[in-house]
């Protein structure tokens, strides 16, 4: 065969990966939200869960699944910037560098449910947690803490130097460079990472199922840390695995619906805004 | 006399007592990893009290009721999907990130890489049910056997998961290739394939590599989907239709009827403990290759 031939027929077979690499996400959220669409509805998205009976909804898992991403959020962000920011302002290279950076590596691939077992050993038991909404949330934070680290030290990094420069040549410290000129910079990309940080936690359930319980609370909003607080992907495992409602494919469906709406939703909520603020930032220097 | 004003020496105090609040941020990481490998470990050791490492590691025999602790056909289950998923995913994955660092126009480059970050954003339950709804009924339909779960199912799951690794970071180490190696070639009047073969692939190779194992990663931790397509019963598969179970999948399973600190419950910490290990050694086999790299 020449090479000529050999170069398109190889050129085709790229195409059609491509296609193919296309079409299976396509084909993924066509079946998800056709078979699910049609389940939703006021009652099911907001409305109580039942354990025999058909007709339950998912309203409390819903609300679970914000409250622990709120939760785990509110501890992972301001010690991921912490130490995103240490790795990318303060450290040298030295053996203490290269153990954070293994340790987050590390971190980083870990299975999730090694943590799910992590935190059932410290926050479920010796802590004396139980299957709770802040034992979930905190565990949650082991899985999203190394992604943010590494989001937040590439954004801190992608400052131009310049900037600092010209921060510090005005007399301004270490710690007031950082604040008002580097991390306002590095903002859009931090946003960009915590979307997808928080996409991920949304629909993570493995780590959840032994930390924050597989039950939910007789009201649909329960502010109560300590409550077990089933979220809506632990929900669509358990009807799926163990539950025995008559209607826990339609649950199910209806379920995978709304989590992959609801990431979308998040994703293009946040992106949007962090897009406009770069473009902001780009207009205002360089 | 005053050479420096007291405001301003509550400010460099500030500066200086913020580098260490940062310094322990960044310590937590290594504090939080060293305290996974110490108390999932400690737990799983437990095991081998009653339990001798012979019969964990070589037999398949798990049945707790009778106090039998063989983790042989979950370790064999995890390595099956994990190397399947690999033969399945990675190549399918590598053509598509030469098609987007490469071949394809600009407009549809846009276009997949937002849709490679779908592929991480879909929960690894919808995957799973998916696979429970679509993939499970063909095989058992096409295939012409009776259950359908198994190693092909959840192999199959797991290969279409690894996607966005492999395309994401084989595309990039294509992309970081310099271009005046790939000029170098075209003007040597070697095809644009030829360049792809000889001269992209070798340069980029590590950080395909990476990308490879990043995914085994993925596909041997993975719990929710494979559970759900791989039929959790404790047998060593002779086939690829034959329903088997994996080091994670059993453990969900189980964990929920464990008294903690039974000999049960630590068998399945011990399980962890060999996931934790697993992961630990392949990110050092990514280091090594990435240090490679430089030299």
């Amino acid at each position: 065969m020449s090479a000529k031939l050999f170069d398109k027929l190889a050129t085709l077979l790229m195409w059609l990966a491509g296609i193919v690499i296309l079409g299976i996400l396509a084909a993924f959220l066509l079946y998800i939200l056709y078979k699910g669409v049609p389940v939703l509805s006021w009652d099911f998205i907001f409305g109580k869960s039942s354990d025999i009976q058909a007709g339950g909804g998912v309203g409390a898992q819903l609300f679970n699944s914000f409250y622990i991403l709120l939760l785990s959020l509110l501890v992972s962000i301001p010690l991921a910037i912490g130490a995103g920011v240490y790795l990318a302002e303060y450290a040298r290279d030295n053996k203490l560098t290269d153990l954070i950076r293994l340790s987050t590596e590390s971190l980083a691939t870990v299975p999730s449910i090694v943590l799910g077992l992590f935190g059932m050993i410290i926050f479920v038991n010796a802590l004396g947690m139980g299957f709770s909404i802040i034992g979930g949330a905190l565990t949650l934070t082991l899985l999203n803490l190394p992604v943010l680290v590494r989001v937040t030290e590439e954004s801190v990094r992608n400052v131009p130097v310049h900037y600092r420069e010209a921060s510090l040549a005005l007399g301004a410290t270490k710690w007031q460079t950082i604040w008002r000129v580097v991390l306002p910079n590095a903002l859009p990309g931090i946003i960009t990472g915590i979307t997808l940080t928080a996409g991920r936690a949304l629909g993570e359930t493995a780590i959840l199922i032994f930390t924050a319980g597989t039950t939910v609370g007789r009201q649909i909003v329960n502010f109560d840390v300590t409550a077990a607080g089933e979220t809506l992907a632990v929900h669509l495992w358990y009807v799926m695995a163990v539950g025995l409602v008559p209607d826990r494919v339609e649950i199910a469906n209806g379920s995978g619906a709304l989590l992959i709406i609801t990431i979308l939703i998040l994703n293009l909520l946040f992106t949007i805004p962090s897009k406009i603020l770069q473009r902001k930032l780009g207009a205002g220097g360089h | 006399m005053q050479l420096v004003s007291k405001e301003h020496k509550t400010k460099l105090l500030y500066d200086h007592y913020m580098r260490y609040l940062f310094i322990a941020s960044a310590s937590l990481m290594t504090i939080i990893i060293v305290t996974i490998i110490v108390f999932v470990g400690g737990q799983g050791l437990l095991t081998f009290k009653e339990v001798s490492p012979l019969d964990f590691f070589f037999s398949a025999k798990w049945d707790p009721m009778g106090l039998e602790y063989g983790a042989l056909s979950f370790i064999v289950g995890s390595l099956a999907v994990t190397v399947l998923s690999i033969l399945l995913g990675a190549p399918l994955g590598l053509a598509g990130a030469i098609f987007m660092a490469k071949i394809a126009p600009a407009w549809l480059s846009k276009i997949m890489r937002p849709a490679t970050d779908l592929y991480v954003a879909i929960p690894s339950v919808v995957y799973g049910f998916v696979g429970l709804t679509i993939i499970v009924p063909f095989i058992r339909t096409y295939f012409n056997v009776n259950i359908g779960f198994g190693l092909l199912a959840a192999s199959i799951i797991l290969a279409i998961m690894i996607l966005p690794t492999i395309v994401s970071i084989s595309e990039d180490a294509l992309r970081a290739v310099p271009k005046s190696l790939e000029e170098a070639s075209l003007a040597l009047g070697a095809t644009r394939w030829q360049t792809i073969w000889h001269v992209l692939l070798p340069s980029a190779l590590p950080g395909i590599l990476t990308s490879i194992i990043l995914a085994m990663a993925r596909a041997v931790g993975e719990t929710m989907a494979v559970q759900m397509v791989i039929g959790n019963t404790p047998q060593l598969a002779t086939s690829l239709f034959m329903p088997t179970s994996t080091l994670p999948s059993e453990i969900v399973v189980e964990m929920g009827n464990t008294p903690f600190g039974s000999a049960w419950g630590n068998a399945l910490f011990l399980m962890a403990f060999v996931l934790l290990v697993l992961s630990l050694l392949m990110i050092l086999i990514i280091r090594r290759i990435a240090r490679k790299k430089v030299i």
